[in-house]
């Protein structure tokens, strides 16, 4: 590919070593991006569900979760429009609690996640489990905001940032992949930043 | 919905700038083996240095599909790694590495009724849209409403009023209308049985846009969203 002329790296920020390719150190900004209305969620009415390929399909409420054992990220998110956003600290509990409660069963390999807003999208199975994601209510110590997908969001902090689905409902686990929202709409099925799987067709 | 077109990534030649404001750059480029797009899909726009460092934004489409050459219009951000470099360095016959076209849900192809809210450099897409409905002839299914702080903020200003977008300017007069947001009887007209609404602009403009879409009757589930943030 074509070197630009007269484009030169001397205006990156950050830390390099902490940035996949093609992104950037966005610094105190969190930018925000949602394809649909925002929805106004009242955290009494809302519900987790697990269920699919799992022994015991279970639904919690608010509360619920909040007695089991909490658990935080302390870490980077990157987002698919090439930012980067350097230490952050999420606070909820591990995905792994939930699976441990559900029992998955051993031909689930892939989870649809599902919003409230009827967003969803898929990730294997492997990315959800082992410590690798979260279902968050707190950022920096205070509740999650609405626009961050307040009051409770997935958190998969090791792929793009839209495969951390806003007002999470329902992890789906499933024996084959599916295409959820913008999976549907061109943008790759596993979504590691550090191989810059953007787009469909990407390695 | 059949799934969108989708380009890998190309290389396009930069053929006409021009700087319609302080802080816009319209950009038209002839890009190679170019993929036709659906009006309200992005390109991504990747700059490359001699060492490899590269930095990539994503831009909305203004041109239409039938346009042989692919228009962006990039708004100068404050820092704006990518931006700056468009409107400070780059000049016609340079070359970039292009990708698109993008995205599969902000898109209109004439097929529906839409009332389509942009505020800012979002009326860009709703501009491809607004082109893309005259050559169809289907003007009448489209409906826009741009709002901007004054008619120089606003890109693409007077191929808007030409073509009936109602415009609302929150800082200066425009006509006998005083500045001011829009107000829902101003909408309400512009909404009535859509079968889907579009909004694109900045993160506090999308969740006006809805709120005022929402108090003149449009269905949230009807509404799309593009929101970009303050990303450069």
């Amino acid at each position: 590919m074509p070197v630009t002329r007269g484009f030169g790296s001397g205006r990156r920020r950050g830390r390099p070593e902490r940035l996949p390719p093609g992104q950037y150190d966005t610094g105190m900004d969190w930018p925000v991006l949602t394809a649909e209305a925002q929805p106004e969620l009242d955290p009494e009415q809302w519900t987790m569900t697990v269920d699919g390929l799992v022994d015991r399909p279970q639904t919690w409420s608010w509360r619920e979760l909040h007695a089991l054992p909490g658990s935080t990220y302390f870490g980077d998110i990157h987002c698919v429009t090439t930012w980067s956003k350097l230490d952050t600290t999420f606070g909820g509990i591990s995905i792994d609690t939930l699976l441990d409660l559900a029992g998955p069963r051993p031909e689930a390999a892939y989870a649809m996640a599902h919003s409230t807003t009827g967003y969803t999208t898929n990730l294997p199975f492997a990315d959800i489990s082992g410590g690798r994601a979260w279902l968050v209510w707190d950022y920096e110590g205070r509740p999650l905001a609405a626009e961050h997908g307040g009051p409770v969001r997935l958190l998969v902090p090791h792929l793009y940032f839209w495969k951390s689905a806003k007002w999470v409902t329902r992890l789906e686990l499933m024996a084959a992949d599916r295409p959820g929202f913008w999976e549907q709409n061109g943008y790759h099925d596993r979504g590691d930043p550090w191989l810059e799987q953007r787009y469909q067709g990407d390695p | 919905m059949s799934r969108a077109p989708a380009g890998p990534w190309t290389t396009g030649r930069l053929v006409e700038l021009d700087r319609p404001s302080d802080r816009l750059v319209r950009l038209r480029f002839d890009v190679d083996n170019r993929v036709d797009h659906l009006p309200g899909q992005h390109y991504v726009l990747r700059l490359r240095a001699e060492d490899g460092y590269t930095a990539q934004r994503s831009y909305s489409i203004a041109s239409e599909p039938a346009d042989p050459l692919l228009e962006l219009m990039v708004e100068c951000l404050p820092g704006g790694e990518v931006s700056g470099f468009m409107h400070d360095v780059a000049e016609p016959g340079d070359v970039f590495e292009l990708r698109g076209p993008i995205g599969g849900w902000f898109v209109w192809e004439g097929d529906v009724t839409a009332v389509c809210v942009g505020g800012g450099s979002g009326v860009v897409p709703l501009v491809s849209m607004l082109r893309h409905a005259r050559r169809l002839g289907a003007s009448d299914r489209l409906r826009v409403v741009a709002v901007a702080r004054s008619l120089e903020e606003l890109p693409y200003a007077h191929e808007l009023l030409d073509a009936g977008a109602f415009v609302a300017l929150t800082r200066e007069n425009l006509g006998d209308r005083i500045a001011h947001p829009p107000y829902p009887e101003e909408v309400a007209p512009l909404a009535e049985e859509v079968e889907r609404a579009y909004v694109c602009g900045s993160v506090g403009f999308a969740s006006f846009a809805t709120r005022l879409l929402g108090e003149v009757g449009v269905r949230s589930e009807l509404i799309r969203v593009e929101q970009f943030g303050a990303t450069g």
